[in-house]
């Protein structure tokens, strides 16, 4: 599996993004500059945390408009896994590949600790060695992390179990405690904690390691039942 | 040339953490009576055409310059000094 990791001025989670790919995982992973403007190549793409154009505007408003973007959407549209984490998670919301906004954190705080999430939907191609309902221990370094959409939008997540991570002690004013959300199709996630900063011991959880494996595993049977 | 004045606030259906803060503050100073603060964004746009202004300013309202999740705008269009 191929990985590309978008890199845009101000983003500050590529190195641990790329380092959770090809340590963590194992797998082949390149840095893609956001003005760029082919992702061909790649099986799975990752838009990583940071202050993309320094959250001029809004958080991800700019990075939105990027030259890379027309072919993140385009990879979004034939099914490759899209992964955004906490500064991705908005630009995908800006892009409109997720519903909804993030506003400042309830408390007005940076909020930058360990959090348990619990996993809602185990039945993705980002979540699927989680079990059910399991509390998971990742790293959230935010101050716009509020996630909020209107009660329509909410009521859809809800019914369509798009809902993946919530906060079991809601750290930031998120509706419904949402901590990530995927897309209709299955293959675009948002999360505000960061996957990539838990794939080993030494930083105090391994649980996002399994996130990153999922994504791998998926390829693997996709891959396999194409060519076989 | 036209001065594009645009004035962005959040829906009233959004809570805005930063107003309730400021507007503990305005209790502080003694002003009681403020019962609500709510901050927005003031964004100037200079453009140098008035062929369709209207519909130009509204594009980049909504593509840009306004989250329209959980944003609303106005904006006025006044006579600009020439650069």
């Amino acid at each position: 599996m191929k990985t590309a990791v978008i890199v845009f001025p101000g983003s500050n989670c590529d190195s641990d993004m790329y380092y959770a790919i090809r340590d963590g995982l194992g797998q082949e992973v390149d840095y893609v500059w956001h003005q760029e403007s082919s992702l061909d190549g790649y099986d799975a793409i990752m838009i990583p945390g940071g202050f993309s154009y320094g959250d001029y505007l809004r958080s991800g408003a700019i990075a939105r408009f990027s030259t890379i973007m027309p072919a993140v959407i385009e990879a979004a549209e034939v099914g490759k896994p899209i992964l955004g984490v906490c500064n991705g998670f908005q630009i995908l919301l800006e892009a409109g590949l997720l519903p909804g906004a993030m506003l400042r954190n309830k408390e007005l705080k940076f909020i930058c600790r360990h959090v348990d999430l619990q996993v809602m939907n185990n039945s993705t191609l980002f979540s699927s060695l989680y079990d059910q309902g399991e509390t998971i221990s990742i790293p959230i370094a935010h101050g716009e992390g509020n996630y909020y959409c209107d009660e329509a939008t909410l009521a859809s997540l809800e019914a369509d179990n798009r809902i993946i991570f919530k906060y079991k002690n809601n750290p930031n004013g998120s509706a419904a405690d949402i901590a990530g959300i995927i897309n209709e199709k299955g293959n675009v996630l948002g999360m505000m904690p960061h996957p990539e900063r838990a794939t080993e011991a030494l930083t105090g959880s391994v649980h996002g390691l399994r996130l990153f494996q999922s994504i791998l595993k998926h390829w693997r049977e996709s891959h396999a039942t194409l060519t076989s | 040339m036209k001065k594009v004045k645009v004035c962005i606030t959040l829906k009233e259906s959004v809570l805005d953490p930063q107003g309730q803060a400021v507007a503990g503050a305005v209790h502080n100073l003694g002003y009681e009576e403020v019962k609500d603060v709510r901050i927005g964004k003031f964004i100037e746009l200079e453009i140098d055409s008035e062929e369709e202004i209207d519909d130009k300013v509204k594009a980049i309202c909504e593509k840009l310059l306004v989250n329209t999740v959980i944003e609303n705008y106005h904006y006025d269009i006044e006579e600009g000094v020439p650069q």
